[in-house]
């Protein structure tokens, strides 16, 4: 085991892959020689060669649609997207390439493409650096959305990521780049968790509440301040985000009978919006009260004097937790 | 003559105002619409190894690859196919180059180059499998080196320039090939790719096939200059070439291929060429296009001008025009019969390959979707039998 902080882990991971599979090619704007904006590819150019590590004009569509390319040819492209908000030029390679090849040719063709996305706020950077763009990936089929949460999962599954045969969006919370954590870079990724299944993060009996990304470490702090007024809070990190492992979120609900979901995404159209759905329908009976969803705001991100408004910190998840449990709240006395 | 060397059709006077450079380079031509042959000091070295025998057969796909387009256009209007794009006077953009690449040469082309996959040897009944809606694709891109056809424009050309930059990785001399029209040149995708082949030297080629018009916009709306031009601004030489012309466009696709498999790097090839039909079977060019350009361009037809090259060498024999006509004949049968008697595809095939590992939230819709359709016991039949409910 070794002390890593979240970024070190994934650029492990990395390592990892270019190391087990010589198909893996890096490619993204400032990830050889610079290392990525946020050093997550650091030394791996120097290491792997300017063929396997490489940095590219800079156009987003392009980055992702050599990528398709590569991997017509057998290659297993990892792009970096620098920031969230970069996304939007590639999105029509990834949405209507990158999704639907593999459909298109009747299986023929394989799409073993990992994107890899730096996405949330808390960094105080200013617009197109900040968003949480998952949902419109999840609504695209094909595609497979994952994010993590700690420096170990990271490190698992992006080398999950790398070998599914199937796209993956891998998005990465970078508010917690420099989080530290312990990593056994000796466990085997096919032996780990798949990337693809739910982890009951902490037991509780009164309420589910399902974080991802960035809000696990808040989530979990919320489930320890709750614990100490005499609430338990079953804390679930959803892992995956396309598809959701919902088998794993309605045992839980069944036993505790309530639901709160957070997410740093607006909230119209969002996950929480999906998963309230689902499992108001597979779990109406078990249901005390209507799920709550602690999402940011609908509206562009804000500036970052005031990003802390928008996003779900401790104190509004705790407060939908009152919701979800019918304690008083801030919304109490207010009708629908 | 001047409109026979720019190939701007028959508005060369409001071309020339439209292309503040002038005309630009003349085309190359090897064969003029009359059926000359006429010399070119540097391109004829790369025809120089043309037979009869193989003039001969690229009559022959040029003529069988219009009839294939001619019977698509029936099978659409007798309601067997949802939707056709015609290729008609492109025979020889699509034949020349089709005819001129390897078989480890890797295509990713627009929907409109039907000719060149029937060069790569694409199944007949897999040409309209996709405009039948029979299902999203006709063919094992690996089995022909061909990807399927492109529907979003410009698309294609940055997988080619991915597939070429694999091509360089693997230390192969293969070479990656994209297709495009006119229109296409204006997508950002289209201009991406050139950056990404010109800085890593790939070998691609960039096949634009300027037909002048995309559905009702023509190409000056699409440029101020010659398409070709615009390569010299990515730092990729390009060639101009006559696309109605079979041995010129043959003779430019050999330069580039080339270049790209000695190290040499892209090279964009503008063939001018005009789209005599209709954007696709369900467009209308008589709403927004000139009798009289068409007219023009009428008379610089790809396949009139090889046969009239042919009948000059002697070769043109009734013997050898039935013979193709046979052939074209055979062929558009077959792909009739094989359009006709296309089995339908189960309901349940929506489903497979939307990933190639399980999705547990696919799996839960299609195990539903199963329910529902077994509570007929007919499943075949539940959808259709619906409305009788």
């Amino acid at each position: 085991m070794t002390q890593m902080t979240f970024a070190r882990a994934i650029n492990a991971g990395l390592r990892k892959s270019l190391e087990n599979d010589p198909k893996v090619v890096l490619l993204g704007e400032d990830i050889g020689t610079l290392g990525g904006v946020f050093r997550v590819t650091d030394g791996l150019q120097k290491d792997f060669g300017t063929h396997r590590v490489v940095d590219t004009p800079l156009a987003e569509s392009a980055i992702v649609g050599t990528a398709v390319g590569l991997a017509y040819r057998g290659y297993r492209p990892v792009v970096e997207i620098q920031f969230d908000g970069f996304v939007y030029p590639a999105f029509d390679q990834i949405v209507s390439q990158v999704a639907k090849i593999h459909y298109r040719t009747r299986g023929a063709v394989k799409m073993p493409i990992t994107i890899r996305i730096p996405f949330g706020g808390g960094i105080g950077s200013p617009e197109h650096h900040s968003e949480s763009p998952e949902a419109y990936f999840t609504h695209t089929s094909g595609l497979r959305v994952v994010t993590v949460a700690d420096p170990q999962d990271a490190y698992t599954v992006i080398q999950q990521a790398i070998s599914c045969d199937d796209p993956v969006l891998y998005f990465e919370p970078k508010r917690r780049y420099h989080d530290k954590g312990e990593v056994d870079e000796a466990l085997d990724p096919a032996a780990a968790e798949p990337m693809g299944r739910a982890r009951v993060l902490a037991t509780g009996t009164d309420v589910t509440l399902v974080a991802y990304g960035p809000l696990v470490k808040t989530a979990l702090d919320a489930a320890s301040a709750a614990a100490d007024e005499g609430i338990s809070i079953e804390v679930i990190d959803l892992r995956s985000l396309a598809p959701v492992d919902y088998d794993t979120v309605v045992a839980s609900v069944r036993r505790t009978g309530h639901l709160v979901i957070t997410h740093e995404a607006g909230q119209s159209g969002g996950l929480g919006a999906e998963v309230a759905a689902s499992i108001t329908e597979r779990c109406f009976y078990y249901l005390e009260a209507p799920p709550v969803r602690v999402t940011g705001f609908d509206i562009p991100y804000p500036y970052s004097k005031l990003e802390m408004h928008h996003l779900p910190g401790l104190d509004r998840i705790l407060d939908g937790v009152d919701r979800a449990l019918g304690r008083p709240n801030s919304l109490s006395g207010l009708e629908g | 003559m001047s409109t026979d060397q720019t190939g701007q059709g028959g508005s060369t006077a409001s071309t020339s105002a439209r292309y503040p450079h002038g005309q630009g380079r003349d085309l190359v031509q090897l064969v003029t619409p009359s059926g000359e042959r006429v010399s070119h000091p540097e391109f004829d070295y790369w025809v120089r190894d043309i037979t009869d025998e193989q003039l001969c057969s690229l009559y022959e796909d040029m003529t069988v690859i219009r009839r294939i387009d001619v019977e698509a256009t029936a099978l659409q209007r007798q309601g067997e196919l949802g939707l056709w794009p015609p290729l008609l006077g492109q025979e020889a953009a699509q034949i020349g180059s089709g005819r001129a690449l390897r078989s480890d040469d890797f295509v990713f082309s627009s929907y409109r180059e039907n000719g060149v996959a029937y060069c790569r040897g694409v199944d007949l009944t897999d040409l309209v499998r996709v405009w039948r809606g029979n299902a999203s694709s006709g063919w094992d891109p690996y089995t022909v080196n061909m990807a399927t056809p492109q529907i979003i424009i410009g698309a294609q050309t940055l997988h080619a320039t991915g597939y070429a930059m694999g091509i360089q990785n693997d230390g192969a001399d293969s070479v990656a090939v994209t297709y495009f029209g006119d229109g296409a040149t204006s997508e950002g995708d289209v201009n991406e790719a050139m950056v990404f082949a010109a800085s890593f030297q790939v070998p691609v080629v960039f096949f634009c096939t300027n037909n002048h018009w995309a559905i009702s916009e023509p190409v000056r709306l699409q440029s101020h200059i010659q398409l070709a031009d615009r390569a010299a601004g990515f730092g990729i030489p390009s060639l101009r070439v006559d696309g109605n012309d079979v041995l010129a466009v043959m003779a430019a696709t050999r330069v580039a291929l080339d270049r790209a498999r000695r190290g040499g790097g892209p090279t964009f090839i503008e063939a001018v060429s005009y789209r005599m039909g209709p954007h696709t079977t369900a467009d209308d060019p008589t709403r927004y296009r000139d009798a009289n350009e068409l007219e023009d361009w009428a008379a610089k037809d790809p396949i009139s001008r090889i046969a009239a090259l042919l009948d000059r060498k002697g070769l043109l024999t009734e013997e050898l025009q039935q013979q193709v006509k046979d052939k074209a004949d055979a062929v558009a049968h077959e792909m009739r019969t094989g359009c006709t008697t296309m089995p339908d595809p189960e309901p349940l095939d929506v489903f497979k390959h939307v990933y190639s590992t399980p999705n547990s939230w696919l799996d839960r819709q299609q195990d539903h979707y199963a329910r529902y359709l077994a509570s007929f016991g007919d499943p075949a039949g539940a959808v259709s039998e619906e409305g009788a409910r």
